[in-house]
């Protein structure tokens, strides 16, 4: 077996990213622009489809799941339960946000958030509600599912988890250091925008 | 089998890492790009010593048989059945499979089109199981163009194909989890385009293609791919693409579509070549 990548193991390089702890206030998030890489410590709360159609169509969060200045993330997790009874993460990367964006800003609006980690951007709607509320959207590394478990410290909770089965649940999470990119922050600034313009402009180049 | 299925789902193939640390080695240092790189980079690693799944979405479980005449299809189906029920119990593969109609996920993977298995008959004796994981978000982004297209400006020839692959790769941006590879299938109708063109996927990354025509057009479309800035992730950089892989098939004259199937970074896929006992002789990738 090639070992390809020993060069690169250990730390990954931390010099530029800006720490993002708990509690999440509105000051820290307004400070955050597009491009910054940040490390998020706190507790977070997963939720992906299922749970904004729910949310949306006006059902209640359970009580203990508090998303005011809070962080969801748009995940689904693998959990193991162990014999004593707790879950144990062993995976547990971002999935495509898109998908919530018939939702998101009004989950912004509702409910207080104050980031959204999931991958792949959303649209025009979570941008305007990020700007307008005071949230930021949290770029997740896609696919690096063990990286990110191991930021996940502690599984504290798990609801919903018979409405929805396990991706779908609300996992209550304490993550440190998570590593992400700031791609829409608070102030109508999309990286995703500016990525997609750029290209198309390349791409006219080479028709 | 449980084997093939716990290294598929925990271990990228060598031809693929070999591409992802080139992918790394060439984004500028310092750059976000080159961070999310790094981290794939150092996921890879993690997920073949913890032997837990590189990407939490264990995907659609393809099967690719190859065998001979009298092989034992309902007793392979069986045996594939019960090596995805095991994985999953272990945690090499999500529960992940959901009944479409009612949204119950009964906690398996096992059921109506999961996990898939495609058998082809062929001369040889030997037994040959290639299993890909596909995950949902990359397959989110594949695209099924019909030429021509007016609004791509695309004709139907190779021209046209190349207008329209080039679409589907500024539409996917990193959506995906680029950088990805591209499989992609010129012609058939709209149901085996996207089968061949997922048949692509199983091509090692660094082979050629034997036609000419379809050789160059895969080369110039990474290399204008890897032009456009999308970059890992899609937050700008220079790998966009690893790989694009192309084959024609046959079509009636009134439709000429083009398949695009898009494998995210998270490249799952392995085989074996299994001896009379059933046992896995060799590895394929
Ligand atoms: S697209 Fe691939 S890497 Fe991204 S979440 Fe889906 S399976 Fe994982």
């Amino acid at each position: 077996m090639v070992r390809l990548n020993r060069h690169t193991a250990g730390k990954i390089e931390q010099i530029t990213m800006k720490e993002l702890s708990f509690p999440f206030t509105e000051e820290k998030i307004r400070a955050l622009k597009v491009g910054d890489e940040v490390l998020i410590s706190g507790t977070v709360f997963t939720g992906r489809d299922a749970v904004h159609k729910y949310l949306h169509e006006g059902g209640e969060l359970p009580s203990g799941v508090t998303l005011r200045d809070g962080i969801i993330y748009h995940c689904g997790p693998v959990m193991m339960k162990q014999d004593d009874g707790s879950w144990k993460c062993t995976a547990a990367g971002p999935t495509t946000s898109i998908r919530e964006e018939p939702y998101q800003w009004q989950i912004i609006r509702d409910f207080g958030v104050r980031a959204v980690i999931g991958k792949g951007g959303m649209g025009e709607r979570t941008l305007a509600a990020c700007k307008e509320h005071g949230c930021v959207y949290l770029h997740g590394i896609g696919g690096a599912a063990q990286v990110l478990a191991e930021c996940v410290k502690k599984v504290r909770n798990v609801y919903f988890l018979e409405k929805f089965g396990s991706p779908e649940a609300i996992w209550e999470l304490d993550v440190a250091d998570f590593p992400a990119i700031v791609t829409i922050d608070a102030h109508g600034n999309s990286l995703h925008k500016e990525v997609f313009a750029r290209s198309e402009d390349e791409l006219a180049k080479r028709l | 089998m449980l084997e093939l299925v716990r290294r598929t789902s925990v271990e990228i193939p060598d031809d693929v890492q070999k591409v992802i640390l080139a992918g790394l080695e060439r984004e500028k240092k310092g750059t976000i790009a080159e961070s999310a790189m790094k981290i794939i980079d150092r996921n890879i690693q993690m997920a073949r010593e913890k032997s837990q799944p590189i990407c939490q979405d264990t995907g659609s479980i393809l099967f690719y048989v190859e065998c001979p005449v009298g092989f034992d299809q309902i007793t392979f189906k069986e045996a594939a059945r019960d090596a995805v029920r095991e994985a999953t119990k272990k945690g090499y593969l999500r529960q992940n499979s959901v009944d479409s109609i009612t949204g119950r996920n009964d906690g398996t993977n096992v059921g109506p089109g999961s996990p898939t298995i495609h058998f082809h008959q062929h001369r040889s004796s030997e037994v040959f199981v290639r299993l890909m994981l596909k995950g949902g978000g990359c397959e989110n982004v594949g695209a099924q163009y019909s030429l021509p297209n007016e609004k791509l400006k695309a004709d139907r020839d190779l021209k046209g194909c190349r207008r329209a692959i080039l679409d589907a790769v500024l539409q996917a941006q990193g959506k995906g989890c680029g950088p990805g590879v591209l499989g992609v299938c010129i012609g058939g109708d709209r149901a085996t385009g996207y089968e061949h063109s997922k048949m692509q996927l199983l091509r090692k990354l660094d082979d050629r293609n034997v036609n000419p025509d379809l050789d160059g057009l895969e080369q110039e479309i990474l290399q204008t791919a890897n032009e456009l800035g999308i970059g890992p992730m899609g937050f700008g950089g220079k790998t966009t693409l690893l790989g694009v892989k192309i084959c024609a098939v046959n079509r009636v004259p009134a439709s000429y579509f083009v398949s695009v199937s898009y494998m995210c970074w998270a490249f799952r896929r392995q085989g074996v070549t299994l001896n009379a006992e059933g046992e896995i002789s060799t590895w394929l990738y």
